[in-house]
């Protein structure tokens, strides 16, 4: 075998060089917002164990206008999620096979973003409405 | 034999929380952190007595133990995977920081949980 | 995928009759083994409506320069050999037009992720090595003698493997696959697609085999599900489908393994 002198390129930036990999690296950033919505809740429950008035002051800080600026990015951030999950899931599953023919990886997405987009919603009706 | 991963198990938990957040996200930040804050709910949503009745229910305790432990959980797992993308090595103290960190969290709110009682 | 129509292209030339032909910019990294860090040498060439990007490199290293070096054989993106990068994207130079990179400059570049040998040619043993890993071959259930004639497969169940069967080892996958770029022990899209294709062919019965590879760190494990193997694929195949299909199959099994009547 003769020697061979190959030159290996490097790897920084890698993400930087297409819009598609960019398309990527935001949807991993998602996972830093769910993280801090989550701990946003588990602030909350630890508050909740406290007492009413450490809850109370849990909730005022809620209120604050910091706050809800964040959950508006929130906000945008869990849609793109929603979105970017279902658009990669079908890759996740065998064929689903309908009346003979195979379904389409946009179908599954759509009836995903679908189901999420009603159960959300059912969400905001179920406190809005019922509470 | 090759060596297993143990990504699995780690994975089915971010497949959950990524599910669980890509269903009810939305629903969940829009009630919590801006409707009602705003005003926009009944009183009755977060106020603590609500909210301590809610934690105190077997199902209510379910749900919220769920969302905040997977939701940890799906960070978890995406972020170390990230913090690989982005070239810095993904060996044993990424992982005790990541995953560490959410078995934290989900400890932290198990904790909390019961505290408040049944 | 850009639009690879072939309007214009019975005419060939772009330009009216009489005019002088329109000229593009081709740019390509180029190296030589022990030369240093690669460079861009750049030529300007005549081109017409039908010219692919191999028909271009064909051009200057048949009038221009001899040296230049590249792989192509088929000129009809079925044989695989003419994998590069095409403006920063992983392409089959032979189904890659000029007339959808006009006015240019067009930048072309050895195939993403693997060493470069020389110019547009890479090291691509580490592929080749890993499509031989994975038992590309059927391995009957039992033993089957020759006069039980051939096996019978219904429409359904070519169905299941038959698209992850159209893989041309061209390697735009590899080039396209980051967590390959970032660890070049991940089986990757292409071997793993292969993998797939024998598991899920009715007369093979070496699954456990291979889902040994599967269930390994270099398995499916490495996968992010980025998906930009499937979008660069020339024939469709799928693969970010078969490997994350098997990060089901493996964490169903991570699980199975400890149920009782299992070795």
């Amino acid at each position: 075998m003769a020697i061979r002198r190959t030159y290996l390129r490097p790897m920084d930036g890698w993400w930087r060089r297409d819009p598609f990999f960019l398309r990527y690296m935001a949807r991993e950033a998602t996972s830093v917002f769910v993280v801090a919505y989550a701990l946003i809740l588990l602030w909350g429950l630890v508050r909740l164990a406290e007492g009413e008035a450490r809850f109370d002051a849990w909730l005022a800080w809620l209120a604050s206008p910091l706050s809800v600026a964040f959950h508006v990015l929130l906000l945008a951030v869990f849609a793109y999620h929603t979105w970017s999950w279902f658009a990669i899931m079908p890759k996740t599953m065998p064929p689903v096979v309908v009346g003979g023919r195979r379904l389409p990886a946009r179908a599954i997405t759509a009836a995903g973003v679908a189901v999420a987009v009603a159960a959300s919603a059912a969400l905001f009706a179920l406190a809005t409405v019922l509470a | 034999m090759r060596k297993r991963s143990s990504q699995p198990f780690f994975w089915l938990l971010f497949g959950a929380g990524g599910m669980l957040s890509a269903l009810l996200g939305m629903g969940l930040v829009l009630v919590t952190g801006v409707a009602a804050p705003l005003g926009l709910e009944p009183p009755s949503v977060m106020s603590y007595g609500d909210v301590l009745a809610f934690g105190r229910n077997g199902a209510g305790k379910a749900f919220l133990f769920a969302v905040v432990s997977l939701f940890l959980w799906h960070g978890a797992h995406r972020i170390f995977h990230t913090l690989h993308d982005l070239g810095v090595h993904a060996g044993l103290v990424a992982k005790l920081a990541c995953y560490g960190g959410a078995l934290v969290g989900t400890v932290v709110a198990a904790a909390a949980l019961l505290w408040i009682g049944f | 995928m850009p639009d690879t129509s072939t309007h214009g292209a019975a005419s060939g030339a772009s330009p009216a009759p009489g005019a002088a032909p329109e000229r593009i910019e081709i740019q390509v990294l180029r190296y030589a083994p022990g030369g240093g860090a690669p460079a861009t040498q750049s030529w300007t060439i005549p081109w017409t409506r039908d010219m692919s990007v191999l028909q271009a490199l064909q051009y200057i290293k048949d009038h221009l320069d001899g040296s230049l070096t590249f792989r192509w054989s088929c000129r009809m993106a079925i044989c695989g050999s003419c994998g590069m990068m095409v403006n920063g994207v992983p392409r089959l130079g032979c189904e890659t037009f000029l007339r959808d990179l006009a006015p240019g400059p067009v930048r072309l570049e050895a195939l993403a992720h693997f060493p470069i040998e020389r110019d547009l040619v890479v090291d691509a043993e580490d592929f080749i090595g890993k499509l031989a890993k994975i038992k590309p071959y059927i391995v009957p259930k039992e033993p089957r003698g020759l006069d039980e004639g051939t096996y019978f497969q219904t429409p359904e169940e070519l169905a299941r493997y038959e698209s992850f069967s159209h893989c041309i080892n061209c390697m735009l996958c590899y080039a396209a696959c980051p967590q390959y770029g970032l660890d070049p022990k991940f089986l990757g899209p292409g071997a793993t697609a292969l993998l797939h294709r024998y598991n899920c062919d009715s007369r093979d019965g070496a699954r456990e085999e291979r889902m040994d590879l599967v269930h390994s760190e270099e398995g499916v494990w490495s996968c992010t599900a980025v998906g930009y193997c499937s979008e660069v694929c020339p024939k469709a195949v799928d693969p970010a489908s078969a490997v994350n299909q098997n990060k089901t199959a493996s964490a169903l099994d991570w699980f199975a393994r400890f149920l009782p009547g299992r070795k």
